[in-house]
């Protein structure tokens, strides 16, 4: 492990321990007996049960769901298969605010922890059943035939045999989902869930009381941590295995219910919510012109600061993913927990943090570009921390070996063999973190260019005045434009791993 | 490929600074400075103040750019920026974050030309911001499952067990707490406490602000609501007013329910001195912008001699005696009230 790879981790890390360092510093303010008094609130204890409570459950049922898909998707023989790949790919473009509303549209009394738990499980699945798929497709189907033949049933040699192959993925992707869970405000707000974001966003809105909410956000930073250290202990090593692809199954008898579980994810949280959007904007009475210079330049504006979130958010994780995939132990382990941390804070934190951090350390930059890409990627390095870890992590050590016998140095071979092999893992971290950055608003509205819009901002402004005729342009190119990261994100990963 | 990006994002940004930072002129006799613009932060929507905007720069010559944002993430973004914000003016949605900002001690005072030509009540106290326009509270109800004679006229009605599960409020909102505040003030603490406990107790359905609670009633999600009242002629604009179902409903005249919540602007104390920003602030309270609110946003007008909008009660009806506007500041109160209840 070269020095210098650990000193850029540890920068690359403490960029976004800002929000953390913002956080400590209003709640200090506060003062200790303020603090413990808050905490002390039933309140506040209410809003944590149901935040852990829902970030689970969505976990939880991601994590069956995607993997089920994956399954699928992977091992059984299905007429248009590649269209199905592509189809659970889809959900990932749509906002989850905007999910939350379409659902509203069709069902407008629906609310509260059921109807939360279930939108966002729609809309975070391929999370989960994107890496486990590409898994699969990589993984040996030897071992689950011999456990077959030992007499095991389908779902025990499943889970004897390729289970422990997936796992890594299918916890990677799990992670993400249940930080997003524990983040997202948008959803929870529309379909009247109070969760601690509920909560932050409250206090800065009716009593602008920072100091309670970076309390509350504290809270969100403990618990995010918790799933994180917990994630590192559970998630163990991919075991490297080799051997024949397990073949395709042809359960003919069992395709429309297979091809089902699929589905429920694409229709659920891409179908219904989207024709919802077309509902509403064939309902409104005064369908205004759409003015088609304004949806070019933030069509153009989306594109772009996607773009540079992506490169920027995969050089920042990259030093942070090349250490925790080859070493052990507690500073590793400090390091990558704190990559995590811009993922579990809603985005009104990381705003206001990088509104502070810009005005002390470079006010000149301030409302510029490059803060604004900045805080996308202190947001969503966690979304590339994990896949270029897993792909670093697949190389095997003994390639990197013959690289050194045949005389590179360390560097050298690392960069020669290590980062070649490992690019399409960098490749899904940065299409990951563009489609977030398209979607993403909170902390946009707060640290744009005055002027700047994204088609979200634009959304945004339509929809908080009833404006559903004109909004639904911006919705619809807001989600075919992300959709397209997506659509490359399906097919990546097979290519990706069949070719390792 | 990085390399133009990198270059492309370094001089977006010195040219944002360069704009930022004003070209300052040379002061006047009055020790005020112009250099035709300013930067404006709207708590309101775009589509809402844009075209009056772009008539002040017609009218004016002065360039003025706008951010627009929630009010409630404005008001804390001009916290969080303090002395150093880019803003001259804030022009925000309602008088809660107007008073928030005031006593961080971040307006500059208004000289009286502007602040006297708002009456007394829709208005700051200290001169520190003024009233743009009002906004009554109302009760929408759902005219599917009730007839106009059946609704309330007193928020004291839904107190009573009969009431259990039907009102919808978004009690985390800025205008919610100024009537609550409004309540305590009308009617002391003991019965505020009283009425927020039963209410409470009647499982109100909890949305998060009007606009949410405006689409509930409309679809027959929930019987009642309590919001402004322009939340409804916006929506019966987008919709049509024949295919509104959602109907509103004004308590009777001395109800606490019966309140004017105002939005409003003022100018940041590093702007003091910025003739354009206060140009700008002028023109809000000027008869053109009034007529503008009235027209467009079916606002009460607050310069005195104005008529409210067709359709509506006379703000006159609205206005409660025993209530002066600076009763509504003692927010925190209310919010520990709030909170004491467990609805926020």
């Amino acid at each position: 492990m070269p020095r210098w790879l650990i000193v850029l981790a540890a920068v690359c890390a403490s960029a976004a321990a800002i929000p953390l360092i913002y956080l400590v510093a209003r709640a200090s303010e506060a003062g200790f007996a303020t603090f413990a008094e808050i905490l002390m609130r039933p309140r506040v204890l209410e809003l944590a049960v149901n935040s852990i409570g829902f970030a689970l459950a969505v976990t939880a049922s991601c994590l069956a769901l995607g993997t089920a898909s994956a399954w699928v998707l992977s091992r059984v023989k299905l007429p248009g298969a590649r269209i199905l790949l592509l189809a659970s790919a889809l959900p990932l473009a749509v906002p989850s605010y905007l999910a939350a509303y379409g659902w509203l549209v069709w069902f407008p009394g629906i609310n509260g922890f059921w109807a939360s738990w279930f939108v966002m499980t729609v809309v975070c699945t391929p999370y989960v059943t994107l890496p486990v798929a590409a898994a699969l497709r990589g993984a040996s189907g030897d071992l689950e035939s011999v456990a077959r033949t030992l007499g095991r049933g389908p779902v025990r040699a499943f889970w004897a045999a390729t289970w422990p192959q997936i796992r890594p993925a299918a916890i990677a992707g799990a992670l993400l989902v249940c930080l997003y869970s524990l983040s997202d405000f948008g959803l929870v707000s529309m379909l009247r869930f109070q969760t601690l974001t509920w909560g932050i966003n409250a206090a800065y809105g009716a009593s602008f009381d920072r100091n309670q909410a970076a309390l509350l956000a504290l809270v969100l930073v403990v618990l995010a941590l918790t799933v994180v250290t917990a994630e590192r202990r559970v998630r163990g090593r991919s075991l490297a295995t080799s051997g024949a692809r397990a073949p395709l199954l042809r359960l003919r008898a069992a395709r429309v219910p297979l091809v089902g579980i699929v589905l429920v994810a694409p229709v659920a949280g891409v179908l219904i919510p989207v024709f919802g959007l077309v509902a509403r904007l064939v309902d409104a009475a005064a369908v205004r012109v759409i003015d088609p210079q304004r949806l070019v330049e933030a069509l153009i504006a989306t594109i772009g600061l996607a773009a540079a979130g992506a490169i920027a958010a995969t050089l920042i994780a990259l030093p942070i993913a090349a250490f925790a995939a080859r070493a052990k132990g507690r500073l590793v382990s400090v390091i990558e927990s704190l990559g995590y941390l811009g993922h579990a804070l809603p985005g009104i934190v990381v705003g206001l943090s990088l509104v502070f951090f810009a005005l002390a350390v470079v006010p000149v930059l301030y409302q510029s570009v490059i803060v604004l890409v900045f805080a996308y990627a202190v947001l969503f390095m966690p979304k590339a921390i994990g896949t270029t870890r897993s792909g670093i992590e697949a190389v095997p050590d003994s390639l990197t070996d013959v690289a050194r016998t045949l005389g590179l140095s360390k560097t050298a071979s690392w960069w020669r063999v290590t980062a070649r092999l490992a690019l399409p893992g960098v490749g899904v971290s940065a299409l990951l973190v563009a489609i977030a950055v398209m979607k993403e608003l909170p902390a946009t509205l707060l640290l744009r260019p005055t002027g700047v819009s994204t088609l979200a901002t634009e959304l945004w402004g339509r929809t908080a005045v009833f404006e559903f005729g004109a909004a639904a342009p911006f919705a619809a190119a807001l989600v075919l434009v992300a959709a397209v990261p997506a659509a490359f994100l399906s097919g990546i990963r097979g290519v990706a791993k069949e070719d390792l | 490929m990085r390399s133009t990006l990198a270059f492309t994002a370094a001089a977006t940004a010195v040219l944002f600074t360069v704009t930022g930072c004003a070209t300052s002129a040379e002061p006047g006799p009055d020790g005020m400075t112009s250099d035709n613009s300013f930067t404006l932060y709207s708590g309101r929507a775009e589509s809402l103040v844009q075209p009056l905007i772009d008539l002040f720069e017609d009218e004016t010559g002065i360039t003025v750019d706008v951010r627009y944002g929630d009010t409630p993430e404005m008001g804390a973004l001009l916290l969080e920026e303090g002395d150093r914000t880019p803003a001259a003016v804030f022009l925000s949605q309602d008088g809660g974050a107007l008073g928030a900002l005031s006593a961080a001690g971040l307006f500059t005072t208004l000289p009286d030309d502007v602040t006297s030509v708002v009456a007394d009540g829709f208005t700051s106290t200290d001169d520190t911001w003024v009233g743009v326009t009002g906004r009554a509270r109302v009760i929408a109800y759902d005219s599917e499952k009730l007839s106009a004679d059946a609704v309330p006229t007193t928020v004291d009605a839904f107190a009573l067990p009969e009431w259990s599960g039907r009102l919808g409020i978004a009690p985390s909102n800025a205008s919610f707490q100024a009537f609550v505040t409004a309540y305590r003030v009308l009617k002391g603490e003991e019965a505020a406490d009283a009425w927020v406990a039963a209410v409470a107790a009647n499982k109100p359905q909890i949305f998060e602000n009007n606009n949410a609670v405006l689409a509930a009633v409309n679809d027959g999600v929930v019987e009642t609501g309590l919001l402004n009242h322009y939340y409804w002629f916006r929506q019966a604009a987008e919709t049509g007013a024949e295919n509104m179902r959602a109907q509103l409903s004004y308590p009777e005249v001395g109800d606490p329910g019966a309140i004017v919540n105002v939005s409003g602007a003022g100018i940041l104390a590093t702007a003091a001195t910025d003739a354009d920003a206060l140009e700008f602030v002028r023109f809000l309270v000027s008869t053109a912008a009034q007529e503008y609110f009235v027209a467009e946003t079916f606002e009460y007008p607050l310069t005195t001699g104005m008529a409210a909008p067709a359709g509506l009660p006379a703000i006159e009806s609205l206005v409660n005696p025993d209530l002066d506007l600076a009763d509504l500041e003692s927010l925190e109160i209310t919010q520990q009230l709030l909170s004491k209840h467990g609805l926020i």
